[in-house]
C-alpha cells in the first residue's frame, strides 16, 4: 500500500499531464511488450525453420504506440508500414491475427497467406492493406484524410514510415499536397538511421527529416522514439491539431533497429559493434519499465503477472495460429475483382 | 435524341454522375475553373464546388495515390490524367497499388476508381502528347480497361466504369472528342464492360479495333466493299476484360482476321487478341492473322509528313483486309 501512495505524486509526473491513468500507462507497457515477445518468437521461428521470413519493428514500438495511443480505433486511420506491428496491436490487432500472417494461414486478416509476413491490414480495425514498395502508403493516408475532410468524418489518418522511404517522390508528393489543403493527417518518420545497409548520411541531405515539414508549411516535429511518453505528447498534439482543422504534422521518431532489415539480412557487415551496441542503449523497453518502476506503477507482483501473461500470449497466438488451415489453392483467383454477390 | 460530341458526352455523364452520387470526386490538373486541358470537366467546378473538382498540383502519383485512399475511406474518386503521356509517374500507384489492393487484402478492400485520361495521335501531339498507353496496363490483372469510340458508348461505358467497384483506366482517343458526333440519349442507360460490339457485320474478313482505329476500319470495309470484298469490324470497346467470345465468334465465322491498333506493333494490344485467336480459332483460319499497327519506333513524330507516316489511317487498313482476303 505504501508503494502505491509513493507513487501517487510521482506517477503525477509521469503521466497525469498528458492524461494519463495508471491504467492507460500499464496498457502501453503490455502493447510495447508483448509486440517485441511477438517479434521475438517470429526470429525464433523463423531460425527454426517454421517461416520463411521475418521483418520487424524491434526498437520502434515505442514511437508506434505513443503516437498511435491518442487515435479513436474504429474511427480514425491508420497506415501502416512493414515495421507496424506495433502500431497495428495499438489499433486492435490481436496477437493471434499477428501470428496469422507469419504462418500466412486463410483466415490471416490481412492477406489470406498471400502477403509476405509484414504486411499487415485489417479493414475492420482501419487499418489499411500495405504493399512492398515503399512510401506509397503516405498517398493513401493523404486520400484517407482528403475523404475524411471532404465527408466531415472527423477522422484523422496516421501513416508511418522509415528514413529511407522519406526519400521517395511520394513523400513529398503527399506532404505537399496535405499543407496545401491542412489535411488531418500525420506522417510518421520511424528514422532508426539505417536503409538497410545504408546510413541515414547517404540516404538525406539533411540531418532531421522533419526539417523537410519547412517546404510543406506544416510543423515537423523531432521526437526521441525511446521516450514512449514524449512521442505520446507529440501524437496527442498532432491528433488535436488534424482534429481542429489546423492540419498535417511530421513526426520524426529517432528510434533504433535492434535487428537486421529483415531476417534475410546480417546487420553487423555493415554495422560496427560499438554502434549496435550504443544502439541497444536507445532501446524503448526497458527505458519505459524503469520508468514504470520508478514511480510503481509496475512493482515486482505487477510485472510477474505480466510477464507470464504475455507469455501466455505469444504461446497461444503461436500455438493456435499455427494449427489454422494454410489458403487453399481453389481460391487463389479469387478477389482480383469484385465478386458479385450469388 | 440529343446530338453530342464524345467530349460533350462524357463532361455531360461526369455531371449526371456526380448529381446521382454526392460521394464522387473529380481530381486532376486544371480540372477546375478552366474545366481541362479538352474541357471534359468544364462547368463542373461552378457547380459542384472546389471541395469535388478539386485541382491538383502537377503530381501524377498524388493523383491516382490519394484517389486510392479516398476510395477506401468512403468516396468514389474520377481522377484525370491530363495526358496520357504523363501517367507513368502514377505507375506505381494504379499497378502496385491500385489493381493489387483486392487481391492482396483477400478481398478486405476495394478500390472503386475510374482514371480518366486522353490518348492516341494523329493531332500534332509529337511523342509525349500522342501516346497509346492501353498495352502497359491491360497486362495488369485487377485493372479494368475501357475505350470508348463513339459518343454513346463514352456515356454508358463511363457510367459502368464509375459504378463499378474495381479500378478502371478509360481511355479517351482525342481525335474522337470533337470529330465524332452522334445520339445520346437521355435516360440512364449503361453499356456493360467487357462486351464488344461488331458495328458492321461481313462474311470474309474480321477486322477487330478499338478507339480512333474503330472509325478508320468502318471506313476500310467501306473501301473495300465496291471490291467485293465483306468485312465484319468489331470495335472491342473493352479491353480488359476481353469479349473473347465475340471476336472467336466472328473469325471462326470468317476465317480471316486484321486487328488495328495505332500502338506500336511489339507487344502490342493486339499480340494478346492475336494469342486468343490463334488458341481458339486456329482450326477456323483461313489465312495469316494480321496486324495493322503503328511502326516500332518511340514516338509519333511531330512533323506532319512522318505523323502522316506513323499512324495507321484507313488505306493502310484496307490494303491489309485486301492481302487477307486474296488468300
Amino acid at each position: 500500500m505504501t508503494t502505491v501512495k509513493a507513487s501517487a505524486t510521482a506517477e503525477h509526473l509521469l503521466g497525469a499531464d498528458l492524461g494519463l491513468t495508471r491504467d492507460q500507462l500499464l496498457d502501453m507497457y503490455r502493447l510495447i511488450a508483448s509486440t517485441r515477445a511477438l517479434d521475438e518468437r517470429m526470429w525464433i521461428l523463423n531460425r527454426a525453420g517454421k517461416v520463411p521470413f521475418v521483418i520487424s519493428g524491434q526498437g520502434h514500438e515505442g514511437a508506434q504506440v505513443g503516437v498511435c495511443y491518442g487515435l479513436r480505433h474504429g474511427h480514425d486511420w491508420m497506415v501502416p508500414y512493414y515495421r507496424s506491428v506495433a502500431a497495428c496491436l495499438t489499433f486492435g490487432m490481436t496477437a493471434r491475427e499477428i501470428m496469422l500472417a507469419q504462418f500466412a494461414r486463410a483466415n490471416d486478416p490481412s492477406s489470406g497467406g498471400r502477403q509476405m509476413p509484414g504486411h499487415y491490414g485489417s479493414a475492420i480495425h482501419n487499418i489499411m492493406s500495405q504493399s512492398s514498395p515503399v512510401a506509397t502508403q503516405v498517398l493513401h493516408a493523404v486520400g484517407i484524410a482528403l475523404a475524411a475532410k471532404i465527408r466531415g468524418t472527423d477522422q484523422v489518418a496516421v501513416t508511418s514510415l522509415g528514413e529511407g522511404s522519406s526519400n521517395q517522390g511520394d513523400f513529398h508528393e503527399g506532404l505537399n499536397f496535405a499543407g496545401i489543403h491542412r489535411l488531418p493527417v500525420i506522417v510518421v518518420v520511424e528514422n532508426n538511421g539505417w536503409a538497410i545497409s545504408v546510413p541515414a548520411s547517404q540516404e538525406s541531405a539533411v540531418e532531421d527529416i522533419a526539417s523537410r515539414a519547412a517546404g510543406y508549411n506544416m510543423p515537423g516535429v523531432i521526437v526521441d522514439g525511446s521516450d514512449v511518453l514524449a512521442c505520446y505528447r507529440a501524437g496527442r498534439e498532432a491528433i488535436d491539431r488534424a482534429r481542429r482543422g489546423d492540419g498535417p504534422t511530421l513526426i520524426e521518431a529517432k528510434v533504433t533497429r535492434l535487428t537486421g532489415h529483415s531476417s534475410d539480412d546480417q546487420q553487423t557487415k555493415y554495422r560496427s559493434a560499438a554502434e549496435l551496441e550504443a544502439g541497444r542503449g536507445h532501446d524503448p523497453l526497458p527505458r519505459f519499465r524503469d520508468q514504470l518502476r520508478a514511480v510503481g506503477v509496475l512493482d515486482e507482483a505487477s510485472e510477474a503477472h505480466l510477464t507470464a501473461e504475455i507469455k501466455a500470449l505469444v504461446e497461444d497466438a503461436t500455438d493456435w495460429a499455427e494449427a489454422q488451415p494454410e489458403p487453399d489453392p481453389a481460391t487463389a483467383r479469387r478477389h482480383v475483382y469484385a465478386e458479385s454477390e450469388a | 435524341m440529343a446530338i453530342r460530341t464524345l467530349v460533350e458526352s462524357i463532361r455531360e455523364t461526369l455531371a449526371d454522375e456526380m448529381r446521382r452520387d454526392e460521394t464522387m470526386i473529380i481530381l486532376g490538373e486544371d480540372v477546375g475553373p478552366k474545366g481541362g486541358v479538352f474541357l471534359a470537366t468544364d462547368g463542373l467546378w461552378a457547380e459542384f464546388g472546389a471541395d469535388r473538382v478539386m485541382d491538383t498540383p502537377l503530381s501524377e502519383s498524388l493523383i491516382v495515390g490519394a484517389s486510392i485512399g479516398a476510395a477506401v475511406n468512403g468516396l468514389r474518386p474520377v481522377p484525370e490524367i491530363q495526358f496520357a503521356d504523363f501517367i507513368f509517374p502514377a505507375f506505381n500507384q494504379i499497378v502496385s497499388e491500385a489493381a493489387r489492393l483486392r487481391y492482396r487484402s483477400n478481398g478486405a478492400f476495394g478500390c472503386p476508381i475510374t482514371i480518366r485520361t486522353p490518348y492516341g495521335g494523329g493531332v500534332h501531339g509529337a511523342l509525349y502528347h500522342s501516346q497509346s498507353v492501353e498495352a502497359f496496363f491491360a497486362h495488369v490483372p485487377g485493372l479494368k480497361i475501357v475505350v470508348p469510340s463513339t459518343p454513346y458508348d463514352a456515356r454508358g461505358l463511363l457510367r459502368s466504369s464509375i459504378r463499378d467497384p474495381d479500378p478502371v483506366i478509360f481511355l479517351e482517343h482525342k481525335k474522337l472528342y470533337r470529330s465524332v458526333r452522334g445520339e445520346v440519349p437521355d435516360t440512364d442507360y449503361v453499356v456493360p464492360l467487357g462486351r464488344a460490339q461488331v458495328t458492321r457485320p461481313g462474311n470474309h474478313v474480321t477486322v477487330i479495333a478499338y478507339g480512333l482505329m474503330a472509325h478508320y476500319s468502318l471506313e476500310a470495309a467501306e473501301l473495300v466493299a465496291a471490291e467485293g470484298i465483306s468485312v465484319e469490324v468489331i470495335d472491342l470497346r473493352t479491353l480488359r476484360p476481353l469479349d473473347a467470345e465475340t471476336v472467336v465468334g466472328s473469325v471462326r465465322k470468317t476465317g480471316k482476321c486484321v486487328i488495328v491498333y495505332e500502338d506500336n506493333r511489339f507487344g502490342g494490344y493486339g499480340a494478346e487478341v492475336a494469342a486468343v485467336l490463334a488458341e481458339d480459332a486456329f482450326e477456323y483460319l483461313d489465312g495469316p492473322i494480321l496486324r495493322v499497327t503503328g511502326p516500332d519506333v518511340p514516338g509519333v513524330p511531330y512533323s506532319h509528313t512522318l505523323e502522316d507516316w506513323f499512324m495507321v489511317d484507313p488505306d493502310k487498313i484496307a490494303d491489309a483486309i485486301r492481302r487477307l482476303a486474296a488468300y
